[in-house]
């Protein structure tokens, strides 16, 4: 479709129409103070010493570390297919005209990508794609309370904190709650949901729960028992969402198999790097019972007057153009290149490709598990994981910071992310993925094996194993009161 | 000619009163202007319904418009049949494709509504 912008004389006839002089009459009604201020830019530079300047700052990013970090955004191998593709200036607009079904080329990318991540998650319904992760999950929780018509949410702690903090924001202001799971303190479910606690917030008769949310794989990287938590949720009348990372659904069992009404992810594993701040691909999914309550566009196949394959706009009827105020949603037209993107990815890599890129980080994980307990960082929970897991490492912040000046990026300082968390006080969060080589895993299990022993011997403390058992037993006593 | 036993509100929903219950549905001017019906979404029986306020959806091929309660009440009853055959709100709008009975709460109500003239009046002016 083209595009033909607003002239001049047009806008001058808009504004007549309207009985205003200028454009920013419209905006009267908006206090000054809550207005977006002028932009204080420096002067234009050269378009030279510009270029220059730009290639310095960008000379300052590090480069080539082995990097372990993982919590959310994950580097894997992408197909040089899959930008090659995205560079067609077609796809440079999602937006379709109000009868949509004349952009069939657009229609069918979303058709596609709905019908692969179906398939991916064992899911009735996919949603045309969110901003994120963090706001999937968000739009899950508010289904819950749509389809339920109840008020309280409960969100495991096993569910990253910036998708917790994003359903609260999403809540702020409303009749909605939000509740936190907690984890398990010790034992060998340690780090997974709480289904006592769970039962327990579940129980409160008079204050019904719309539905229950938990991740797989946790934050920690362990895997939840969600049959189980999908079946307390269920026998308390909850809906239950499933916070998915898509590339781990080449080896675990999917939403589907295991009952979640509501399936909800960040797609930037399916082939889109891991940009610093985004853009990423939030992921929305539901059993057809509530096909009415999700937000975004669904797009079908269906053959025309002639019998020729013809792409339709299926259903949208919760989106803004159609229930104003009502509207269950934000669009879906932001994130459609990236939601193309992950089109592309799997089906480039296809089914085995995926579960041979999700199996190979799962193997790498595993080497890397071996090389750090070796390296005196042995894992922090004894439940299982799949490529991503928690070590226990005295001062990791410090440590993590010398590491970095080694060239070694080793995963996140858990206790950065979760300050409030005693148990994670002196811990990584670590990854591995199928880009992960043998060398990068030797030179951090070398690197991090030096700076302990280095910590050791010239710590007051004494040797760095006598570190660690205070550690665990200042755990341990935290683990306890939190009961 | 709409039906004369009914009373009629501006959103072109009908209610047809029997003892201290009345059903509700939406007028044939109503599916007309909706075309081919989808899908309604009704509330659960049990809930109380305020005069005004909406109480459910009816989602055409072109449009979704709220259904609005012409009076306050409970719901006992809603009609299961258009969760599977939605359709029949288009060819038998004042009959089987009914949408809710209700107890009503305050029968004053029903004298602000519309008697059939007067919504004919209404619809005539478009």
């Amino acid at each position: 479709m083209a595009y033909g912008p607003h002239t001049p004389d047009d806008r001058a006839r808009m504004l007549e129409a309207l009985g205003i002089a200028t454009v920013d009459e419209l905006f009267a009604d908006i206090p000054e103070a809550l207005r977006a201020s002028p932009l204080r830019l420096p002067d234009p530079e050269p378009e030279i010493e510009l270029a220059a300047r730009l290639e310095r700052l960008a000379g300052r990013n590090r480069v080539g570390l082995a990097s372990f970090l993982g919590a959310g955004v994950y580097r894997h191998f992408t197909p040089p297919l899959v930008d090659q593709i995205l560079l067609r200036g077609e796809w440079y607009t999602a937006y379709t005209p109000y009868q949509p079904e004349v952009s069939q080329g657009t229609l069918q990318s979303i058709y596609e990508f709905e019908s692969l991540l179906g398939e991916l998650l064992d899911m009735d319904v996919v949603s045309a794609s969110h901003y994120d992760g963090a706001a999937a999950a968000a739009e899950a929780a508010l289904m819950t309370c749509r389809a339920t018509r109840r008020e309280r949410v409960l969100v495991s702690r096993g569910v990253h904190r910036h998708y917790r903090e994003t359903v609260r924001t999403y809540f702020a202001g409303g009749e909605l709650d939000l509740e936190e799971i907690p984890l398990v303190a010790d034992g060998p479910d340690a780090g997974t949901t709480d289904l006592a606690a769970l039962e327990r917030l579940l129980a409160e008769s008079d204050r019904p729960v719309a539905g229950v949310i938990a991740a797989q794989p946790n934050l920690l990287g362990l895997l939840e028992p969600m049959q189980a938590i999908g079946e307390l949720a269920r026998g308390a009348g909850a809906l239950f969402v499933s916070v998915v990372e898509p590339v781990s659904l080449g080896v675990l069992a999917p939403p589907g198999a295991y009952g979640a009404d509501i399936a909800a992810g960040e797609g930037q594993p399916l082939g889109i790097a891991p940009q610093y701040g985004g853009p990423s691909l939030g992921l929305l999914a539901s059993t057809d019972a509530l096909v009415r309550q999700i937000p975004g566009r669904l797009v079908g196949m269906t053959a025309d007057l002639e019998g020729k394959r013809a792409f339709v706009m299926t259903l949208r009827a919760r989106e803004q153009d159609i229930r104003r105020e009502k509207a269950a949603s934000n669009i879906c037209t932001n994130q459609a290149l990236m939601a193309l993107a992950a089109s592309i990815y799997l089906a480039s890599v296809g089914p085995h490709g995926l579960r041979d890129v999700a199996a190979l980080g799962a193997a790498r994980a595993a080497e890397l598990e071996l090389a750090l307990a070796a390296a005196g960082a042995p894992r922090l929970h004894d439940g299982p994981y799949l490529n991503e897991f928690a070590v226990r490492v005295p001062d990791a912040a410090a440590v993590h910071r010398r590491l970095l000046d080694r060239g070694v990026l080793a995963g996140l300082v858990l206790s950065e992310l979760e300050p409030d968390d005693p148990g994670l006080a002196d811990a990584l969060l670590v990854c591995a993925t199928e880009v992960t080589t043998p060398e990068e895993i030797a030179l951090f299990a070398w690197a991090l094996a030096d700076e302990l022993s280095a910590a050791g011997s010239t710590g007051a403390a004494g040797p760095a194993t006598a570190g660690v058992a205070d550690d665990a037993t200042v755990a341990a006593g935290a683990g306890e009161g939190e009961q | 000619m709409v039906p004369t036993d009914l009373r009629y509100t501006k959103d072109h929903e009908w209610i047809r009163v029997e003892g201290d219950e009345a059903t509700v549905g939406i007028t044939a001017y109503a599916a007309d202007s909706l075309g081919d019906i989808v899908f309604v979404e009704l509330p659960d029986a049990g809930r109380t319904l305020e005069q005004s306020a909406s109480f459910g959806v009816v989602e055409s091929v072109k449009a979704v418009s709220d259904l609005y309660a012409p009076v306050s009440g409970e719901v006992v009853a809603l009609n299961e049949e258009l969760g599977s055959r939605p359709e029949v709100v288009n060819s038998d709008p004042y009959g089987a494709g009914w949408m809710v009975r209700i107890r009503v709460a305050d029968p004053a109500q029903l004298d602000e509504l519309l008697d059939a003239a007067a919504y004919e009046t209404l619809t005539a002016e478009g």
